[in-house]
């Protein structure tokens, strides 16, 4: 099961836990997965099938390229960011 | 006084041939005579001049522009405005990495409804003169309707300032704002229990700090030509750090399919982040179709200060909790970051930064990207990490004073390491924090006397993440042994020599033999814009992959030659070698040379890469200063840089990368800063009262050079030329107290603003 | 359009002839009619010294000369320091101690080095720092600019050495 680090401003919808784990072969399905566990949190991360705008999403610690279709593993950490350009 | 800067290695010493020589750079002779050639030095037959009408108000709605006076006008061919791009809807546009609204990317070429900030541009005109091209721009008519503007972050956030973007809600995860606002996103980063951390704490200091506009100050202004064929192609050449960047940025206004650009990079005069994005090409596009002859733009000082990419403004709230004994129990800060007209500031980057050097148990961020009217903001080496390390580097000084602590000594306490776990979620891979301290304290810099009255002595610590991301390249060996590096990474540093270091370590060849260059968009695959000190780091990863893969081929040919299998034939200085039936082949790679292409084709080695893990690195600065008691001028009397490089290519290189940016931070801490009128007029869009630093206001700057390799470089390369402009400002500030009992917080510290804080007006 | 006057002057050693609108300043010149793009613009107001030439031996801003008034003068730019192969000593001072990066504002430094040199022939630190404080740079932080001039002063006084062109 993947662990996913709960961005502060989502806590409000996960009961204050800073850390889940859930199922997920990809980002998408991962969301899912959160969505079905805690409701409303899918409309905050990916509103209209896409990453909210401004967010990227780093599978351990390395910035997802393919956003929710990036491949998720078993033990991997999941973390939602904002989208930092290079300098 | 100043050093010679030798790398003095403190892990992983290896020894290499070309790796950690200074040869000369191989743009140098070109630039010493005058013969390179930059985006403003670009003649074409017919061409013609463009010049950019701008904007003079902050903040106006657009009713209608006339043009037809200036059409009419003698020796122009063209005019154009927001119309000639014929786009009405906003949709996501993707340039480079980024998503950006289509909308806003279109407007800050040419505004179509609205100006946003002084010198946005409204219209630009083509003429056979940019003397008749300037008089054409008095003649054009705008009729504007001047809104209230707001040119303060603080002023820009309450509910009752003026509105940039009637339809923009702030983006956050959690949930659209209520109302349209000016603060464009918001982001929280939390790490444990803040309030209990502070609870735990021994001593608590807290303060807001300020920093003003500043710019990157390349000399070079921004310069583009555009050149239409009759059958829609368009050739750009132009000062750009990424040139497929430079690209999507024409065509996705122009609604260009990509094959139909080729953009040509020419010499840049300095970008430091300023010029990933392009602030005239699009204009000059439109123009050269319209016109039906070539067009140059180049910007004025003027119009560089005013109407490109400075730095953010900052407001920083920050608040840290210690115990005794020096350890760091809780950090809080409030990053509000000014981003100018349109979203999009580093104030992400300022976040992963300012708590970035030390382990924290329990901290927050919060993050504002907040538009007021000014300029977009662009990025500025390191962006938003300067003025985020001034304040926490500031603060920390302080601390150490209230405890007790060597400077130095309270930092080490609290350094971060591999796999420290920071506020903001990540963990560090391998650094060398600790090493670049303990170098540090260790200078003789560190313990020398100081030697007068009102002379203090000031440290800080920096953290620059770096970057990785695409880069594309190619070797191709040519008939007698010599061969061709090509890249499509922008040279805006010494790459090209840096590079071409690294072939040569791989190849086995003199450095003479390899001839490097930067090739166009129409010949090198996608790669990503020169930018996040990633060029001699990742580019350098393609440029190994591409000499490995040319050794590859020549041993296979050789095998060919010596009708063996490939993996029978080694590689050794410049030598193919095996063991055949009739005793020991061999075979220099020139004389292969010769023969290779004639054997399968020619060879040529290649690189693509998309680097997704990188090393950020650490420095750390120590400053001598004497402030003037009467003038609060401040004489930077001695200044020692020391930073973790991961693998010095080129130490020559390095020291320059690190003065330079120590001088920009100097600037930085005493002298620059956008001033403006509570209408949004900019005061100083010149050299003369926007203060960049002389010979005169800049020390020797002695670096020291530490090796803590990455590990997923070949040669362990960290990126280098960001971290240096982090903790200037800090240190400055820093040595200033330690000079006079004054702690300021204000970014410029002028000497008015240092006498004030000393009482003495 | 603006009547244009005839200039005659000696630019880097040779007998050159243009047009020029009274309005237009010898970097535009240099530039823009002469094709001698060496010579950069900075600020055009006189504050880089990017745009760094000889008139007549003496160091001057060209943004803020006329071309009108080269009339009978002699200019010398970048491009008139060194043989086409080769590099004069104090390009290559620049190269040996890595004095630029950028290059943006080399030729102006190069010309304004040289100006200074032609006079005093064993400059200190502090001179060659004060004699340059009118010429900006962004790169460097000037530290290997002051040590190449430094060197080209040294190299030139050594006897046998070739005297820049």
């Amino acid at each position: 099961m993947a662990l996913v680090w709960i961005p502060s401003l989502l806590r409000d919808l996960t009961g204050g836990k800073a850390t889940v784990r859930v199922s997920g072969r990809t980002v998408a399905q991962v969301i899912e997965a959160l969505e079905a566990a805690y409701p409303g949190i899918k409309a905050r991360l990916a509103p209209e099938g896409k990453l909210a705008p401004g967010l990227a999403v780093a599978i351990d610690n390395v910035v997802a390229p393919l956003g929710l279709r990036t491949p998720v593993e078993e033990e991997s950490e999941v973390r939602f960011l904002p989208a930092v350009g290079g300098g | 006084m100043s050093h010679q800067g030798t790398p003095r290695a403190i892990r992983g010493t290896k020894r290499y041939t070309v790796i950690g020589t200074r040869p000369p750079r191989v743009d140098a002779p070109d630039k010493v005579t005058g013969r390179a050639i930059y985006g403003p030095d670009v003649v074409l037959p017919r061409m013609a001049y463009g010049k950019i009408l701008r904007s003079p108000y902050a903040h106006a709605r657009i009713r209608a522009i006339d043009t037809s006076q200036a059409e009419a006008l003698p020796g122009v061919y063209a005019v154009v405005t927001a119309r000639d791009l014929g786009q009405t809807t906003d949709r996501t546009a993707q340039v480079g990495e980024s998503s950006v609204s289509f909308k806003f990317l279109c407007d800050n070429n040419l505004a179509s409804d609205k100006v946003l900030y002084v010198g946005h541009a409204v219209a630009a005109v083509a003429a056979s003169s940019p003397h008749i091209a300037e008089d054409a721009l008095k003649l054009i008519k705008v009729d504007y309707e001047p809104l209230p503007p707001v040119t303060d972050v603080l002023e820009a956030m309450r509910e009752d300032a003026p509105l940039l973007h009637e339809g923009m809600y702030t983006e956050s995860l959690a949930g659209p704002s209520e109302k349209p606002s000016n603060i464009a996103s918001y982001f929280q980063y939390l790490k444990g229990d803040p309030a209990q951390g502070f609870a735990e704490a021994d001593v608590i200091l807290e303060r807001e700090f300020r920093t003003a506009t500043v710019h990157q100050g390349y000399l070079e202004p921004h310069a583009a030509t555009a050149v239409w064929s009759p059958d829609g192609f368009l050739t750009l050449y132009t000062t750009t750090q990424g040139s497929f960047d430079a690209r999507a940025q024409v065509a996705e206004p122009l609604g260009c399919p990509l094959s139909k650009i080729r953009v040509i990079p020419t010499e840049v005069g300095g970008a430091f982040g300023g010029k990933n994005i392009s602030y005239v090409d699009v204009a000059a596009a439109l123009l050269a179709r319209k016109a039906g002859r070539p067009v140059k733009i180049t910007m004025s000082r003027a119009e560089v200060f005013l109407a490109t990419g400075p730095t953010s403004g900052s407001v920083i709230r920050l608040k840290i909790g210690a115990k005794r004994d020096g350890r760091l129990t809780a950090a809080k800060a409030e990053l509000f970051y000014e981003v100018g007209a349109y979203p999009g500031s580093p104030v992400g980057s300022g976040a992963y930064c300012i708590f970035a050097s030390y382990e924290i148990p329990h901290g927050q961020i919060d993050c504002y990207d907040v538009v007021v009217n000014k300029p977009k903001t662009g990025s500025y080496r390191a962006p938003g990490a300067t003025q985020a390390t001034f304040a926490m580097e500031t603060l920390i000084d302080e601390l150490a004073e209230k405890l007790g602590m060597d400077p130095i000594e309270l930092r080490l306490r609290n350094i971060a390491h591999e796999g420290t776990l920071l506020v903001t979620g990540n963990r560090h891979r391998s650094i060398g924090a600790e090493e670049v301290l303990r170098t540090t304290r260790n200078h003789p810099h560190y313990k020398a006397p100081l030697g007068g009255p009102h002379r203090g002595r000031g440290v800080a610590l920096g953290y620059w993440g770096n970057w990785g991301a695409r880069s594309s390249a190619m070797i191709n060996v040519n008939e007698d042994g010599t061969v061709t590096l090509t890249t499509g990474s922008v040279d805006i540093t010494g790459t090209r020599t840096s590079l071409a270091m690294q072939a040569a370590e791989v190849l086995g060849l003199p450095l003479e033999n390899i001839r490097s260059t930067v090739g166009d968009t129409d010949v090198m695959g996608y790669s990503d814009s020169s930018a996040g000190s990633r060029t001699t780091m990742a580019t350098g990863i393609a440029v190994v992959e591409a000499a490995k893969d040319v050794i590859t081929q020549m041993k296979a040919r050789a095998a060919q030659l010596w009708g063996l299998p490939a993996d029978k034939v080694i590689y050794e200085r410049g030598m193919f070698r095996a063991n055949t039936p009739d005793g020991i082949q061999e075979m220099s790679f020139a004389a292969l040379a010769r023969q290779a292409s004639a054997m399968g084709g020619p060879v040529r080695g290649k690189g693509d890469v998309n680097v997704r893990r990188w090393g950020g690195a650490f420095g750390a600065h120590i400053v001598d200063v004497e402030v003037d008691p009467e003038t609060g001028k401040v004489h930077i009397l001695r200044y020692t840089a020391v930073q973790d490089v991961g693998r010095a290519i080129h130490p020559g290189q390095i020291e320059g990368q690190i003065q330079g940016a120590v001088a920009q931070g100097i600037g930085w801490a005493l002298y620059e800063g956008y001033v403006y009128t509570p209408q949004g007029q900019m005061l100083n869009p010149n050299f003369l009262d926007y203060k960049m630093p002389t010979t005169l206001d800049v020390p020797p700057i002695d670096v020291v050079i530490v090796e803590v390799p990455w590990p997923e470089h070949p040669f362990g390369v960290r990126g280098v030329g960001e971290v240096p402009i982090v903790p200037p400002p800090a240190a400055i500030a820093n040595a200033i107290y330690r000079a006079t009992g004054a702690r300021l917080t204000e970014l410029p510290m002028t000497p008015e603003r240092i006498l004030r804080s000393m009482g003495v007006i | 359009m603006t009547e244009r006057v005839r200039v005659s002057a000696v630019i880097n050693g040779e007998p050159v002839e243009f047009l020029c609108e009274p309005r237009q300043s010898l970097l535009e010149c240099l530039r823009d009619i002469l094709g001698l793009t060496g010579t950069k613009e900075g600020c055009n107001d006189g504050n880089c010294g990017a745009c760094s030439v000889l008139l007549n031996g003496r160091l001057v801003n060209s943004c803020l000369v006329l071309g009108v008034e080269i009339q009978g003068q002699e200019v010398t730019t970048i491009e008139g320091l060194a043989h086409w192969d080769g590099l004069n000593l104090l390009q290559q001072a620049f190269v040996a101690e890595d004095a630029l990066q950028c290059g943006y504002c080399t030729p102006g430094m190069i010309i304004a080095a040289k100006a200074l040199l032609d006079r005093e022939p064993n400059p200190s630190d502090e001179r060659i720092r004060a004699w340059l404080a009118g010429n900006l740079c962004r790169c460097t932080g000037y530290d290997k600019i002051i040590r190449a001039v430094r060197s080209a002063a040294a190299a030139l006084a050594t006897p046998r050495q070739e005297v820049s062109k």
